[in-house]
């Protein structure tokens, strides 16, 4: 929840004021620490005093987050970092909760409260750290690990089929769904800055490296010579062009998205111009279904619409009845119903 | 009904009656059951009651799965369970019959909806002859009243469809019982119009169908005598009927309010603990938060964020949902938050009996999490202590910062009796202890009060409070992740002290009888009321017998084990296969005596004194 800058708690806040003095326990090299940096950069600018934030947690590599960031935290239990920042943004709504979880503890073992989450369109920021591997249990595939997938628990290959985090996102109908990767660190303050100002359920997915157990599982767009080729950079109301010289784009052939090239009477206007704030979350569902190397990955925003907030409906359902009914009086609740006296 | 005249036949005084009333899921027993508790209630008599009714919503019409039974005790002296024989039993159908009539009583009264009797659905219940006409029903006072018909008849004036018409015979039936009993009809007449001020014609068709019953008793003097049961001599003051479930609901926002904090109940639909969510969320204007969860677990886990930002957070549930909320419950303990996870105990394992009552989660609420993992918990005796246990559940989460588990059991939980309505300026007052500064070089989230080892409560939003909790070993004061093997064994032994200390504030126990002699008999939770009715008819007797009831299982109270060793005999009698005896050997050395029974039914009073007796016998010889 953004409001206007507080000057006495707010205009002196730096990066550095976010860092605990906890030993950053991650391994050298993982992208974790690319986003503890992004969020610790971005924090300072959003207005928002210190105490008012709130971080949480499930259980995984990602999950250690809390502890390195000099604000409210709560290191929860596997999967349910959803539920306990749904409490938490409902008991106060003042306060500015991130959920940070990853692809076992949001879409494994906490899918259930992540999409309900979702759906009710609590306001929390749910950043998902997706490397795409278990990390922290010692390499066994994930959720969004590729089929065949040789790990410890898979020798032979994996049989999963694995999940699309954006496809379930804009499923459960979420009102704000972003895409940023853990090296691309302007683009991924820039969208931690979009998440911030959405009201609703705010999900980021970042593709973060794990360089234990799934070294370069997105070399295949983040490397730096396919880079502008393979990535397509979503922006509200411009068209959906990608490449180093934007000579190709995506058309819509009435069923899903195809990467054309520009020229041979293929002209800008047959590309399709991304409109994140469209009511419905077909488009972006179908932006969420290209990945590399058929089509670019398309990071930053997929869909952004207002909605009020689940907190801001409780509350406002709280006031509504109190408005009916006048505050509760405990003597008159004791008393409700058919009453008797007893004489001495 | 009061007008003299035409009363001709004589009343009669008696002091203890059970009626049951029996029919079809669909026809409306557990309504005109509450309906028949309530007047009686309100006439001043004291009353306990019963309501049995199957898990299936609609089990097809006039089968023995669908039977809904409601039974009421109502008394002119204190009475203490719903009673196990009915003098009067309202059986709406064959199936109903069949499987109630084993519990009326020999010579009681049997009420039947003769029109129910058909072939067909004789059949359906496996009677091959007609009870109502051959020998079956010889040693009861039978009295066959064509319902349907009359209802019908009674009804004739009114406009709604005849299937419509035929849903209002068990108005008719309680009209019936309220003649026999000379209820007044005040009361559900205006319950009638109240509860359908929507559609004036169906007001119009009950209050038809409930003087319809009157009036027929009268006239066709359906009975020889009617009777009176004079009030109950109770302590003086405003009562009304409560049951435990609604007694928890209102415990807590007693509780949120004399804490002056917000009440966050976060739970999933559960039978029998729905009726606290369904009852809490009507309450907005009190600003409770009531949040339906997707899951048990997100209903703790939301709890514990919300009591993490300051609530006071609440849970309710079953067995099943309890074992589903056990890690989260664990984390709850870590992090020492203020929570109360309600436990309304039904049949199991697994989906077992959703609708019958049982005990059994006791050593489930004590030991249910993985690794030493101690937290409070209590138990509620009837129902109406429903409310003071939520209170003191909720006391003991807030003054020793931990979760606390309230046991209660579907027994008590739906079952109703009269509450003597306390002063809210007699409740006690409840005292957060809140962070407002640092305690330390910065804030050090697990800095303990000496007397009671509580931590303080930091809530987000507080500036220069900003700390981080959560389920990993916690170094002591400091809260930062510790590995340390020997911070962990002190860590462990001082969540397990600051529990242990919760006895220290405990009033004495009380004890009902001798301070000491031949017989102890200690029970816990709902079966309270069969205990003690059974106890201080021993005692009446000038047996050496005497009652103590736990609502505290853990921590127990400090003067138990003394207690204990004042009886030669110490008898446990419990809905579970031993589990507080278990408790009892275990911590006090004492050879306790099980007297266990899992059947889904409370005990009655009688078998309890049988029990006694019977050991009272053994000890003389």
């Amino acid at each position: 929840m953004i409001k206007p800058a507080s000057p006495e708690t707010t205009s002196t806040l730096s990066k550095k004021d976010f860092a605990t003095d906890q030993e950053v326990r991650w391994c050298p090299g993982c992208g974790d620490y690319a986003i503890l940096n992004a969020v610790q950069s971005v924090f300072p600018s959003l207005g928002v005093p210190k105490e008012k934030f709130v971080m949480v947690s499930g259980i995984g590599c990602s999950s250690r987050f809390p502890y390195y960031m000099n604000t409210y935290g709560f290191h929860t239990i596997h999967g349910r970092a959803p539920a306990v920042a749904t409490g938490i943004k409902i008991a106060n709504p003042d306060l500015d909760v991130w959920v940070i979880t990853g692809d076992g503890d949001a879409l494994s073992i906490g899918g259930n409260h992540l999409i309900h989450a979702m759906r009710r369109n609590i306001g929390i920021k749910i950043l998902l750290f997706n490397n795409r591997i278990y990390g922290l249990t010692k390499g066994q595939y994930s959720p969004t690990s590729e089929e065949g997938k040789l790990t410890k628990s898979t020798p032979f290959g994996s049989l999963d089929r694995p999940l699309n985090p954006l496809s379930l996102a804009l499923g459960s109908e979420c009102t704000f769904v972003a895409r940023s990767v853990d090296v691309y660190q302007q683009h991924l303050m820039q969208t931690l800055r979009q998440a911030a100002e959405h009201k609703g359920t705010a999900f980021v997915e970042i593709f973060q490296n794990c360089n234990i157990f799934n070294d370069g599982a997105f070399d295949n767009f983040t490397e730096r010579a396919v880079r502008a080729e393979m990535n397509l950079e979503l922006e509200h109301g411009k068209p959906l062009l990608f490449g180093a010289k934007k000579d190709r784009g995506l058309r819509w052939t009435g069923q899903s998205f195809e990467v054309v090239e520009l020229g041979n009477g293929i002209t800008e206007k047959d590309i399709l111009v991304h409109n994140a704030h469209d009511p419905e979350p077909t488009f972006a569902f179908g932006l969420s279904r290209l990945t590399p190397p058929k089509a670019p990955m398309p990071i930053g925003v997929y869909r952004q619409v207002d909605a009020a907030p689940f907190e801001e409906r409780v509350w406002g359902q709280i006031r509504h009845v109190k408005s009916q009914k006048g505050d509760g009086s405990l003597e008159k609740l004791l008393s409700a119903g058919d009453t008797w006296e007893v004489k001495e | 009904m009061e007008d003299k005249k035409t009363v001709s036949v004589p009343r009669e005084r008696v002091d203890d009656v059970v009626v049951r009333f029996a029919g079809d899921s669909g026809d409306g027993m557990q309504l005109v059951g509450s309906q028949f508790s309530t007047t009686t209630a309100v006439l001043g008599n004291d009353l306990a009651t019963y309501p049995d009714f199957p898990a299936e919503i609609r089990a097809p019409a006039g089968t023995l799965p669908g039977v809904s039974g409601y039974q009421i005790r109502f008394s002119s002296y204190d009475i203490h369970t719903p009673g196990s024989v009915a003098d009067v039993l309202v059986a709406m159908n064959p199936a109903a019959l069949k499987m109630n009539l084993i519990d009326l009583k020999k010579g009681g009264t049997l009420i039947v909806n003769s029109d129910a009797f058909t072939t067909r659905n004789l059949e359906r219940v496996g009677y091959s002859s007609n009870p109502l006409e051959d020998h079956t029903l010889d040693g009861y006072r039978l009295v066959k009243v064509p319902i349907t018909d009359l209802t019908r008849k009674a009804l004739e004036s009114s406009s709604i469809p005849s299937k419509e018409k035929d849903r209002c015979k068990n108005f008719f039936a309680l009209g019936i019982t309220y003649w026999l009993y000379n209820r007044s009809t005040d009361v559900t007449e205006k319950w009638i119009k109240d509860k359908f001020k929507a559609k004036p014609d169906l007001v119009e068709a009950n209050l038809l169908a409930l003087k319809g019953g009157i009036e027929y008793s009268r006239a066709v003097e359906l009975f020889q005598s009617t009777y009176v049961v004079p009030p109950a001599k109770m302590p003086p003051g405003k009562y009304r009927s409560i049951s435990g479930n609604t007694a928890v609901a209102l415990g807590f926002i007693t509780a949120a309010q004399r804490a002056g904090l917000t009440l966050f109940q976060g739970s999933y639909p559960i039978t029998p603990a729905s009726d606290i969510l369904h009852e809490l969320s009507r309450y907005k204007h009190f600003g409770v938060v009531t949040f339906q969860a997707e899951d048990e677990i997100a209903a703790i886990t939301s709890v514990i964020g919300a009591s993490f930002a300051g609530c006071l957070g609440i849970t309710t549930t079953s067995g099943p949902g309890m074992a589903l909320k056990g890690e989260a419950m664990g984390l709850a303990v870590m992090t020492e938050l203020p929570l109360v996870i309600v436990d309304i105990q039904r049949g199991g394992p697994s989906t077992g009996l959703p609708t019958k009552t049982e005990q059994a989660d006791l050593l489930m609420a004590l030991f249910g999490r993985h690794a030493e993992s101690p937290l409070p918990v209590v138990a509620a005796a009837t129902a109406g202590d429903c409310f003071w246990m939520a209170l003191e559940a909720s006391r003991i989460a807030i003054e020793h910062m931990t979760p606390v588990i309230l046991l209660t059991d579907g027994y008590i939980a739906n079952g109703s009796e009269p509450f003597l309505i306390p002063a809210v300026e007699d409740l006690p007052v409840l005292k957060p202890r809140f962070a407002t500064s640092a305690n330390g070089a910065g804030f050090q989230p697990y800095v303990r009060d000496e007397r009671t080892l509580a931590r303080e409560w930091a809530v987000p939003g507080t500036p220069g409070l900003e700390h981080r909790i959560g389920g990993l070993e916690k170094a002591d004061i400091t809260g930062n992740v510790s590995y340390d093997p020997l911070n962990h064994e002190h860590m462990v032994h001082t969540r397990a002290e600051k529990v242990a200390r919760i006895a220290n504030d405990l009033p004495p126990l009380e004890i009902y009888g001798p301070d000491s002699g031949e017989l102890l008999v200690v029970g816990w939770g709902g079966t309270y009321g069969a205990i003690h009715g059974a106890v201080r008819r021993a005692v009446d007797k000038k047996l050496s017998v005497a009652q103590v009831h736990l609502r505290h299982l853990n921590p127990m109270p400090n003067d138990l084990g003394d207690i204990l060793k004042r009886y030669r005999k110490v008898l446990v009698p419990e809905l579970n296969t031993g589990q507080l005896s278990l408790l009892l050997r275990a911590k006090y050395l004492v050879d306790v005596i099980g007297y266990n029974k899992v059947q889904g039914r409370p005990f009655g009073t009688e078998e309890i004194l049988t029990v006694i007796e019977s050991h009272l016998e053994a000890n003389k010889s």
